[in-house]
């Protein structure tokens, strides 16, 4: 087998065996991820980086010093601070920003042994659902519908990092997601995307989209690999007072393949208007499989599911429009001069900031704007507590919950760019976990009727990913997804 | 509630955008859709609901009030587009 297409298990095993060192697994990701460019998954590629790291994990290793991701290639998407390594999130207004410092999530990856292949495209500023409103151009999704040459979006707004992990370029790749931005394209690319609970992972360093919302995650090719990259991602940092100072269990260990007894709940509410019967079939299929394994199916309702689309185009553009306010020209990044200060600002976020990230600028100082604030954010605050307090009631007689994790599979490029809310909708079934904080999986379940990738969603407990993690094993084994992309880095 | 242009105008000198006047009624159309679509929150009941502040449900630690951090203008500079004398130099904002 070829070294691109272990998973970080096999791996591990492999390095652990002496079958290979990972000098050598690197300089074949290096050539992976070259053979990508194809797809623009990568916007700043690091090889003598990455081989600088695989020398000195190979020689850790000799020492006895092994981690967890040791000598494991991972791709970072461009929101993660990297020191010395350009980060920009993708937009125009950050051109030429090379962060001093290294964010949390990445420090602890590489103390846990992995090595850094290089940066990966993404929505600008993470707002999107498709890779399009990148400054770096879309992402090529590796999969093709059958009979249908359209290039096809990797989704998003972690695109690029779900396309190189699906293309075999990398063994996995850090996401974040703020409303679906891991689990989404994971779904569209058929692999693993996981959101841990909101508190679980550091957000120092990682560039700041919705604050109360954005959650740093693994994209992997199985289960078992998101178990053990999250156990390398996660831990209290005093630098992120959000971040819970808890544990981190050995997520791996939970992979028991048990799930008798098991109570999941199905919610009536995830069903969309327009949603393709072949979705709403696999899910089926997928309550089918939890049955089999012994679970307890239980219907469920989420009543507020339909308001969580809504109050998230309220809370996130709100957070965003302070949050982005930091890009003024004046301490890094780009500066387009005027006559006055006011005018600098102007033109250089005029000029850096793209069209999406506009419309939500202005959305949230809209809705926090006097006079508005109480007949939007407020009452968005209010009914984020209503939906929270949904899933509160159903862990009562549920351990976990079964959904869809989009409701289509991947669209072509430019469909759906001149409506905000149809695209938008990408997010229907994912942005309310996201509310709530909850922990979530993608796990690729199927193929739709023109062969390209669907994804289930197994939603958790806070701060049980354990749970989710075993539920979510038994479905990718059940679903036994072996299809593969028409774009594989070193076959086209 | 509906936007005009001039509230469109009022809003994007608050976020420190220029939307060109061409632009502004686009602009508006594109953002009355929004929030039109977000206005079926007012079907929902939130009468003595807590607004949802934070997920974090623990109490936030407290640390010493003592510096931790700093002593690198160098790299706090590092990125600046423009800088004399360990400042960020901005266009002249007193006559």
């Amino acid at each position: 087998m070829k070294l691109t297409e272990l998973t970080i298990a096999a791996a591990r095993d492999g390095l652990a065996a002496g079958d290979f060192t990972g000098v050598e697994l690197t300089e074949a990701h290096v050539v992976a991820m070259e053979a990508s460019r194809p797809l623009n998954a990568f916007v700043t590629e690091t090889a003598e980086k990455a081989r600088d790291m695989a020398v000195a994990s190979d020689a850790r290793r000799a020492s006895g010093n092994v981690g967890a991701m040791e000598g494991v290639p991972i791709a970072i998407k461009d929101l993660f601070c990297t020191e010395g390594v350009k980060a920009a999130a993708c937009s125009h207004i950050l051109d030429g920003f090379t962060p001093p410092y290294e964010s949390t999530v990445t420090k602890n990856l590489w103390r846990a042994g992995a090595v850094m292949l290089g940066k990966t495209n993404m929505d600008e500023f993470a707002m999107g659902s498709s890779n399009m409103s990148s400054y770096d151009g879309p992402v090529t999704n590796p999969w093709r519908a059958d009979g249908d040459d359209a290039k096809r979006v990797p989704g998003g707004s972690s695109g690029g990092s779900a396309a190189a992990v699906a293309a075999f370029a990398a063994m996995g790749a850090t996401g974040t997601d703020t409303g679906g931005s891991i689990r989404q394209p994971g779904a569209f690319t058929g692999v693993v995307g996981m959101k841990p609970t909101y508190g679980r992972c550091s957000r120092w360093g990682v560039i700041a989209f919705a604050s109360s919302l954005d959650q740093a995650g693994p994209l992997t090719r199985t289960v078992r690999d998101a178990s053990i990259m999250l156990g390398a991602m996660a831990g209290h940092d005093s630098k992120d007072s959000t971040s819970v100072d808890r544990p981190v269990p050995d997520f791996e260990a939970s992979l028991t393949g048990d799930i008798r007894g098991l109570r999941v709940g199905v919610p009536k509410e995830y069903v969309v208007d327009g949603m393709p019967g072949e979705i709403e079939a696999l899910w089926h299929q997928g309550v089918e499989w939890l049955k089999d394994a012994g679970a307890h199916i239980v219907d469920i309702s989420l009543p507020h599911t339909k308001y969580a689309l809504p109050t998230y185009y309220i809370i996130a553009p709100a957070e965003a429009s302070s949050n982005l306010a930091r890009y003024d020209g004046v301490r890094y990044g780009l500066r387009v001069d005027g006559e006055s200060l006011q005018e600098m600002y102007e033109n250089t976020r005029s000029e850096g900031f793209g069209a999406e990230v506009k419309r939500r600028l202005l959305i949230g100082t809209y809705v926090l704007s006097a006079g508005y604030y109480d007949a939007y954010y407020l009452k968005a605050q209010k009914v984020r507590s209503r939906i929270a307090q949904d899933f509160h009631d159903s862990w009562e007689t549920v351990d976990a919950v079964l959904t869809p994790t989009a409701p289509s599979a991947a669209f072509a490029q430019g469909e759906k760019m001149d409506d905000p809310i149809a695209m938008y909708l990408n997010d229907v079934f994912t942005v309310p976990a996201s509310l709530a904080g909850l922990p979530a999986i993608s796990v690729p379940s199927g193929l739709s009727s023109d062969g390209l990738p669907l994804g289930l969603q197994i939603i958790g407990r806070p701060f049980d990913e354990e749970t989710m993690f075993r539920v979510a094993g038994v479905i990718e084994q059940a679903a036994a997804f072996t299809a593969r992309p028409q774009f594989i880095t070193g076959e086209a | 509630m509906s936007l005009d242009k001039e509230t469109v105008r009022k809003i994007a000198s608050l976020a420190r955008l220029k939307v060109p006047d061409e632009e502004l009624e686009t602009m508006a159309g594109e953002l009355n859709n929004i929030l039109g679509w977000i206005e079926q929150l007012r079907e929902v009941d939130t009468e003595g609901i807590a607004p949802m502040t934070s997920v974090t449900v623990t109490v936030p630690a407290l640390r010493a009030d003592r510096v931790t951090d700093g002593g690198y203008v160098d790299l706090v500079l590092a990125n600046a587009p423009e800088e004399v004398a360990n400042s960020f130099v901005v266009p002249k904002v007193i006559e």
